[in-house]
This record gives structure tokens, C-alpha cells and sequence, in this order.
């Protein structure tokens, strides 16, 4: 198979500047008349699939909509907690479309494409424009202009917010203009829908078939297009910050048709999560970046320093944040945070009962702006913490340690965000495109808005124009033989009959890529993972117990959501076993620099590795040269 | 932080088939509750419980577990979330209960919110009310600057007092006439704050009143039980703008002729 010709990111030509408007320029159009004519399936309900949904079906399109919760509202970009970034320069810092490009790709450690970077920066104003136009009410100045704040990664303020709650401000913005045209008839939703199956007809994609949660029925839909838009996949680890339904079925089932699944290795462990208690937690609860503003990150000076942390004198505390990265200080990014608490940790210097835990601590913001002040920025974010935990972060520092939040990797995707099945889209942190090896804080909002609102509509259409379709049908061939196979899994996964619950095995799975999949990663600890992922894969066909039938059945959903997890977590142990550098997110204790930061082989590794399904056997590498033409790769320093 | 006591709880949990199969409480016993657990967590364990003696888990709705996406909604101890004020099902945690208290668990019961099984209901009759005007009708892409407009802080913060809502139900749950009306004038509330909410200002109000109306949710007789259970704390003043809002609308189209 030729990888170089299949991998073609099509980039157009031009400078980095011109690149976007180019492509607008001769892209092909569909015609209004025909555009009712083309039928899209846009999956996912969230920032990237409900942005995407409203404005194809604003152009004309006939769209289908689905979602696994109840009503699209509820997609997990709504827990999103501090902001979108956006390049206006309101505070007239000194930001700029290149500024914030340059941040997002040395952010993502040089790992991310420059033209698909340079098109989320330019978009991001657009994004601020047209939430404020839909009535999303963000934070204000007392003179009626929009506030911001800053986040990790930047040296300038360009943080646009609706207090703690952004992701799901902009979400029901999504949300608005979605239902507008529910109303109008260009869109229909099916809620409780879990996609389970892509099917492709005469090499494109042309359908999908979906479990009626509610019934247990397997239901076909044909159309002309397929936007997946279906999140990450942070919940093979378990406990994370995601949603406990979010998971990686949608994009796995097309990766084993033949989407190229790109740097599944890239995860986020976000630094300031509230640290894990007990056996019985379903979830890790984020405590929003933007904390790291006013909250200063520090542990005791002396190894088992018991006691509490009001009785700690300041000369005996480290504020390792501020002592080891002095030009950004508390607010590094998030890999270079969740790293330094995870060593400090490691030393014994982690505070609480498990002492795995950091404080951060609002002390002397508190003295410096007054309660008040504080609890005007973080009022909800301070009661979340305490309802979890019971203290008061007011009077006593928060505890904090990193946790899964989100996956940088996903199904790799060209220019126009289509991957190698035609027709086949992916957008939002379903696709690997933007963030290289690390995402920045308040940049995952901005791009699931930028591809739904304003690059899909484009692409898509431009895809449709180019393409000749067959008339396809539910009867066709591909669905029935599709919608076989799943019920032969289903029925499957039902007659195993045995001893353990899909929970438990979720557990067993989450622990040994927390462990060697994890913050860091070393080439013995990856070899072992991958044997124990066997073993536990081998088990779970064999001993599995799923009580009830294929009707409303929450272990058989999480089931078949485990057992895709089982194969992803192997893939993502291979890549980071692969990749022998350190880069983001992806840290390999055997190649760091003698402070103990990331060294990044550029030599070798300055590629997107995309990998092709080939059934039994392993896994075929592909590799997408990344070409730097106008940022020159350095060591990151936050110094 | 961790509380290494343990408890034991009662639970009377709602179970039925689907929607046509008659429903009835059923007693469990849950040891080995932390008082850490999230009252779904505590769940959670009773269900993992059950799967071992081959018996069918209790289902019920949740997903974000942290009080913001809106999906879990049950009645606990009576009340709509719990006894916690300002807290959804998934945020509440077990140290609100003591050890060998019996506590009911029931689904948002409405006419307008079918029970499809167990706890879990049908809540769509809620976007069926948004559709028919919760939107501000703007194109993508034809949005002006963003700061074209100022809005003043005090008028942003109130817009959000009112967005903030999650679209739970509870308000619903908690009504005696299970009204939609705290729901919908949250909506109806954030946009009439908003200047870019005016254009479209009577029409909304008139066509999202009289959705709920036809979804079947009753109307509001001021016992404020929703704004006393609304985890996000939404204000029953909103409802007194939505009749304000719908009456001028009602007045300027017409509908009171003599």
C-alpha cells in the first residue's frame, strides 16, 4: 500500500496566512436548490457536532442528528468549566492570530500540522462573534465589553468565559440553534441512539447503524456523508474527568473499517482534578485550569510533613510551579503541571491521606482581593469542591492531582477534516487534528466550534460536489451484512453468561493504563501493559456477565463500550511504545533532558503516526511528515 | 477527607418493566456505604450487588456526575435531588444520610415525563419547548463583533442566573400541577435580558407558553416547590417575567379581542 499517497493531508498552497481563504475561494459549491437533495449524518450532539448539525441544515442540507443522551443538551462538552480562547486582542496585550497559533502549536510540543493551527486561530474571533450574537452571556466588564482571563500556556489574557460554566454556555448556544432547525425541519434528532457500526458502499461512507437504547433494536440510516463528532476516548483509563457514558465505540468501529486512527499514544492527564478517594468512584471531577490564575500550587519542603497545612510555615513550603518554571509560574501548561506534581509526589512530598495530592491554595489571593472577589470567579467551582469532599477551600488549600481528561489522538483526518474512508468527517476531539502532543487550557472549545461552525460547512459541501453518489438504500448489501455482525456481537457479548460484571473488568483495564499508560511511560512498562491487556481481553470474552436482555440495558451498552476499550488501550500502549521520544503529553522516562523535561527527537519523530486495522494482525504504521515552514521547533521552555 | 465508617442504608426504589407494565416500590438493603459516595455511586454499588445475585440492576439516567449536564433526576427521600439544596442527584453524597436510614427513590413523575423503566424517564417534551423559540435566529457567520454591543455586567450576570439552567426537570417534579413554567421562563428570562434576545421577543414567548401547554405540563399556581429544589437555584421571579412577557405579547397580537 502506498502510506504517502493515502496520507495526503491536502494542504493548500499559499502562505500560512492565505491558506484558508484559498481554499474558499475554489472550493466547489452546491448549488441551494440541490443542497436539500444531500442527506448528512452528523453524530454527536456536542460543541463540534452540534455547531456542525445546525449550520448544514442553515445551508439546506437534510441532516440526521444523533446522540447517546436523552436530549443533545447533555454531550459532555457541557462540562467544560473555564474557557475558549480566542486571538481578539480586547485587552490589547499584544495578542494576534499569530500569537495564539504559536502558542497552540509549541503548546501541542511540535507535534501538530501548521495550516490546520493557523485555521483555528484565524477562526477563533469568528466563534466569539456568533456565540455573543446567539445570546450566550459571557463574563462582562462593568463598561459592557467581554472579559477575559488567562489560561495555561499564554503570557497574555485572551480567555473569553461564562464563569465556571462555559463549555456549557456555548453548548446550549449549539444546543439554540440546533433546535431552530429541529424546528424548521431540516433537522431530526434520535436521542438515546449509540452509534455501533459504519457502512460504506461503493468505498464511501454512507450510513450507520445505531442501538435504539430504549428498545435494544439495531436501527440503519443512509445518507450521503458522515460527520462523527463523538469525543475522545479518556475513559479507557477508567476514572477520568469524563462523562461516565463518553466513550470510543463510534470512532473504534471505524477504525476497524478502515479509518486510520492517528497518535492514539497523545493523552492529556489534566493537572488539577479533585484526587481520588475511594474503590467505589465512578469519576474523577476536574477543578477548571483557570484556578491556577489566582491558586498557587505548592507541597511541604520535608518528605511526610504531617501536618496541616495552615501550620506550615511559608519558608517551609515549595511552590515548585513558580521556583522551576519562573516566566509562567503557576500557569505552565498542563502536561509540564501534571508531571511536576506527579515527581513531587513520587518524592514523597504529596500531601492528604493516599499523598497523592498537591495543595493549591488561595490564601493569598483571598488576602489580596478579598473573599468576595474570589468567589465572584470561582463561587461554583469552590461549592463543587466542597460537596466532594467536604472542606472549605475558602479557609483550607485545595487538595489537587492530575487525571484523564482528554485525548490530543484520534481518527486521523486531512485538511477538510475528512479521513481516509471518503465521506467519512471526523471533527472535535473525535480527530487528532490541532493539538499536537498537548492540548492548551480553553483550546479544546475553540476548535470543536471552529470545524462545526466554520469549517465543516465548507469542506462538506465541497466534498459533496466533487463526489458522484449511487442511489443506497437500507437494503443494500453493506447494511444488512453490518447489521449482522453487530448482532452476532451483541448476542455474543449476552451469551457469555459468566462471573464478572463490565465494570469490573473497566477497573482491571483502568489500573494498568494508569500505571504504565499513563503520565509517564517507560518501554518495560508498555510491554508489560500490553500483555496484561491481553490477558484481560482474552478473560473478558470468556467470563463476562451482562444481567438482562438487548432491551433498556446500561451494562449492555457499557459492555460493548469495554470491549472496544480492551483493543483501543493496545493500540495506544503500541504507539507509545513506538514513539521512543517524549513530546507533550506523551512522556517517556528514557528520553528526557537532564532537568527532566521532554526530549523530542525531531530527527525521527517529527511525524503523525497513523495506524491502518488489518484484522488478526498487528497493526500497519503509517507516517505523515510534519513540515515546519514557518515556526522552528525548539526545546519548549516555560522558564 | 476519606471517612473509613461505613453505613448501612434502606433504599424503596421505584421498578418498572417499561412504560405500560405497572410499577411498585421495592425494598433493598445497601451495606458498606461510605459517606463519601455520590448517592449514584451508592447506586452503583447496590447494582453491582444485585448483578451478583442475578438480579436486574435498577436503571436510571446520569453521565456528566458532576451536576452540570442535567441527565440524572430523582426523587429522594420525597424530594426532587434530595434534601440538599442547590445539588443534583449525582453531587449529592451520603453523608447527607445516617447510618440505617430508609429512604424512597422514585422518577420525576409528570404526565408530560413518561416512564420508560425504572427511574429513567422521557424528558423530551423539553426540547419540543425549546424548538419552538428557544433561539436567537442568527445564521453562522453573520454575527457582527462581538463588542459592537456593550452589556452591562449587571444585565450579562442576570442573563446568566437564568442560563445556568441544566434542563434536569426537577421543577417539574416538584410541582404540584407538574408545570413546565420555571423550565421556560428560564429560557424566555435570559433572552429578554439580552439585547439580542428582542427581536424575536413576543413570538417566543407566545409559541414556547403555548408548547407546554400542548406537551400536557400544568400551569403555575405560585407554590414555588420548583426555584425551593432547583439545583442551579433558579428564581420563580422569572416565571412572574414570563407571564409579563406572555401577556403583552397575547395583548399585541390580539388574542384578548372583547
Amino acid at each position: 500500500m502506498d502510506a504517502q499517497k493515502i496520507l495526503d493531508a491536502r494542504i493548500p498552497d499559499g502562505s500560512l496566512e492565505a491558506k484558508w481563504s484559498t481554499y474558499k475561494a475554489h472550493m466547489k459549491l452546491v448549488a441551494p436548490a440541490n443542497k436539500k437533495k444531500y442527506t448528512i449524518l452528523v453524530v454527536g450532539t456536542g460543541l463540534a457536532g452540534g455547531s456542525a448539525a445546525a449550520s448544514l441544515a442553515e445551508l439546506g442540507y437534510n441532516v440526521l442528528n444523533f446522540c447517546i443522551q436523552d436530549t443533545p443538551r447533555r454531550a459532555h462538552s457541557v462540562a467544560a468549566q473555564g474557557g475558549i480562547n480566542a486571538a481578539k486582542n480586547y485587552q490589547n496585550d499584544g495578542d494576534s492570530e499569530w500569537r495564539l497559533f504559536y502558542d497552540t502549536i509549541k503548546g501541542g510540543d511540535f507535534r501538530s500540522r501548521e495550516a490546520n493551527v493557523h485555521r483555528l486561530a484565524e477562526l477563533s474571533v469568528n466563534i466569539i462573534d456568533q456565540c455573543v450574537a446567539q445570546g450566550v452571556p459571557f463574563a462582562r466588564e462593568y463598561g459592557g465589553t467581554l472579559a477575559n482571563r488567562s489560561f495555561g500556556g499564554a503570557q497574555v489574557s485572551r480567555t473569553f468565559y461564562a464563569r465556571g460554566q462555559t463549555g456549557q454556555q456555548l453548548l446550549l448556544g449549539a444546543y439554540s440553534a440546533l433546535m431552530r432547525q429541529v424546528d424548521s425541519g431540516r433537522v431530526t434528532l434520535f436521542p438515546r441512539r449509540e452509534m455501533l457500526d459504519l457502512v460504506i458502499i461503493d468505498g464511501k461512507a454512507r450510513g450507520i447503524i445505531c442501538r435504539n437504547l430504549t428498545t435494544g433494536k439495531l436501527e440503519r440510516y443512509v445518507g450521503h456523508a458522515v460527520v462523527l463528532a463523538t469525543g475522545g476516548y479518556s475513559t479507557v483509563f477508567n476514572l477520568s474527568t469524563n462523562a461516565v457514558n463518553s466513550n470510543a465505540t463510534a470512532i473504534w468501529r471505524c477504525y476497524k473499517r478502515g479509518a486510520f486512527f492517528a497518535n492514539p499514544c497523545y493523552t492529556q492527564i489534566h493537572p488539577t482534578c479533585i484526587p481520588q478517594a475511594g474503590g467505589y468512584q465512578s469519576k474523577l471531577t476536574l477543578m477548571s485550569e483557570s484556578l491556577r490564575n489566582d491558586g498557587r500550587v505548592w507541597v511541604p519542603k520535608k518528605t511526610g510533613d504531617g501536618r496541616p497545612p495552615e501550620q506550615i510555615p511559608q519558608e517551609e513550603r515549595d511552590y515548585y510551579l513558580e521556583r522551576k518554571y519562573p516566566a509562567f509560574g503557576n500557569l505552565v501548561p498542563r502536561d509540564i503541571a501534571s508531571r511536576a506534581a506527579k515527581s513531587v509526589c513520587d518524592e514523597g512530598l504529596g500531601v492528604g491521606a493516599t499523598g497523592f495530592a498537591v495543595y493549591l491554595d488561595f490564601a493569598d489571593a483571598i488576602k489580596r482581593m478579598g473573599e468576595l472577589i474570589i468567589r465572584d470567579r470561582y463561587g461554583n467551582l469552590f461549592s463543587m469542591y466542597e460537596e466532594i469532599t467536604g472542606n472549605d477551600p475558602y479557609t483550607v488549600p485545595m487538595q489537587i492531582y492530575p487525571a484523564p481528561h482528554y485525548t490530543m489522538g484520534g481518527l486521523w483526518v486531512d485538511y477538510n477534516l475528512m479521513s481516509t474512508i471518503p465521506g467519512l468527517h471526523v471533527i472535535g476531539e473525535a480527530n487528532f487534528s490541532d493539538h499536537g502532543a498537548n492540548r492548551l487550557g480553553a483550546s479544546a472549545l475553540m476548535q470543536g466550534l471552529a470545524d462545526g461552525y466554520f469549517v465543516i460547512p465548507y469542506t462538506l459541501g465541497d466534498y459533496l460536489a466533487h463526489e458522484n453518489f449511487s442511489d443506497a438504500s437500507i437494503t443494500h448489501e453493506s447494511f444488512k451484512q453490518s447489521a449482522t455482525e453487530i448482532q452476532n456481537d451483541i448476542n455474543k457479548l449476552l451469551s457469555i453468561q459468566g462471573k464478572k460484571s463490565a465494570k469490573e473488568y473497566h477497573v482491571e483495564l483502568g489500573r494498568v493504563m494508569w500505571d504504565h499508560v499513563g503520565m509517564s511511560r517507560t518501554e518495560k512498562g508498555l510491554k508489560k501493559a500490553m500483555g496484561n491487556i491481553q490477558e484481560i481481553r482474552e478473560e473478558y470474552w470468556q467470563n463476562l456477565y451482562i444481567p438482562g436482555a438487548s432491551t433498556l440495558n446500561k451494562d449492555l451498552e457499557m459492555a460493548g463500550r469495554v470491549a472496544d476499550f480492551l483493543e483501543l488501550a493496545a493500540l495506544m500502549a503500541q504507539d507509545a511504545l513506538q514513539r521512543n521520544e517524549s513530546c507533550g503529553g506523551h512522556f517517556r522516562e528514557e528520553y528526557q533532558t537532564p532537568d527532566g523535561e521532554a526530549l523530542r527527537d525531531d530527527e525521527t519523530f517529527s511525524h503523525v503516526a497513523a495506524w491502518e486495522y488489518a484484522g488478526s494482525s498487528k497493526p500497519v504504521l503509517h507516517k505523515e511528515k510534519l513540515v515546519f515552514e514557518n515556526v522552528t521547533p525548539g526545546q519548549r521552555s516555560y522558564k | 477527607m476519606i471517612t473509613m465508617k461505613t453505613m448501612t442504608i434502606n433504599l424503596n426504589v421505584w421498578r418498572q418493566e417499561n412504560s405500560d407494565a405497572p410499577g411498585k416500590m421495592v425494598p433493598y438493603t445497601v451495606e458498606d456505604v461510605s459517606p463519601d459516595m455520590s448517592f449514584l455511586e451508592m447506586l452503583d454499588h447496590l447494582n453491582e450487588s444485585l448483578m451478583k445475585k442475578g438480579e436486574t440492576p435498577i436503571e436510571f439516567d446520569s453521565d456528566c456526575r458532576e451536576g452540570i449536564c442535567g441527565a440524572c433526576g430523582l426523587v429522594i427521600a420525597g424530594i426532587a435531588h434530595g434534601p440538599k439544596r442547590a445539588c443534583t442527584s449525582c453531587e449529592l453524597r451520603m453523608r447527607q444520610f445516617r447510618d440505617g436510614d430508609t429512604i424512597t427513590v422514585e422518577p420525576f413523575r409528570a404526565k408530560a415525563f413518561p416512564v420508560i423503566k425504572d427511574l429513567v424517564v422521557d424528558r423530551s417534551a423539553f426540547d419540543r419547548i425549546m424548538e419552538k423559540g428557544g433561539y436567537i435566529s442568527v445564521h453562522t457567520g453573520s454575527a457582527p463583533d462581538a463588542n459592537t454591543m456593550p452589556i452591562s455586567k449587571e444585565v450579562a450576570e442576570k442573563a446568566m442566573d437564568a442560563a445556568t439552567c441544566i434542563g434536569c426537570g426537577a421543577c417539574v417534579a416538584a410541582c404540584p400541577n407538574a408545570s413546565a413554567s420555571l423550565f421556560t421562563s428560564a429560557k424566555i428570562a435570559q433572552y429578554v435580558y439580552l439585547p439580542q434576545g428582542a427581536p424575536e421577543r413576543k413570538r417566543r414567548a407566545l409559541s414556547m407558553v403555548q408548547q407546554m401547554d400542548v406537551e400536557g405540563f400544568g400551569y403555575c399556581s405560585n407554590h414555588g416547590e420548583c426555584e425551593a429544589v432547583c439545583p442551579k437555584e433558579i428564581s420563580i421571579k422569572n416565571i412572574a417575567l414570563m407571564r409579563r412577557e406572555y401577556v403583552k405579547a397575547a395583548l399585541d397580537a390580539g388574542c384578548f379581542q372583547p
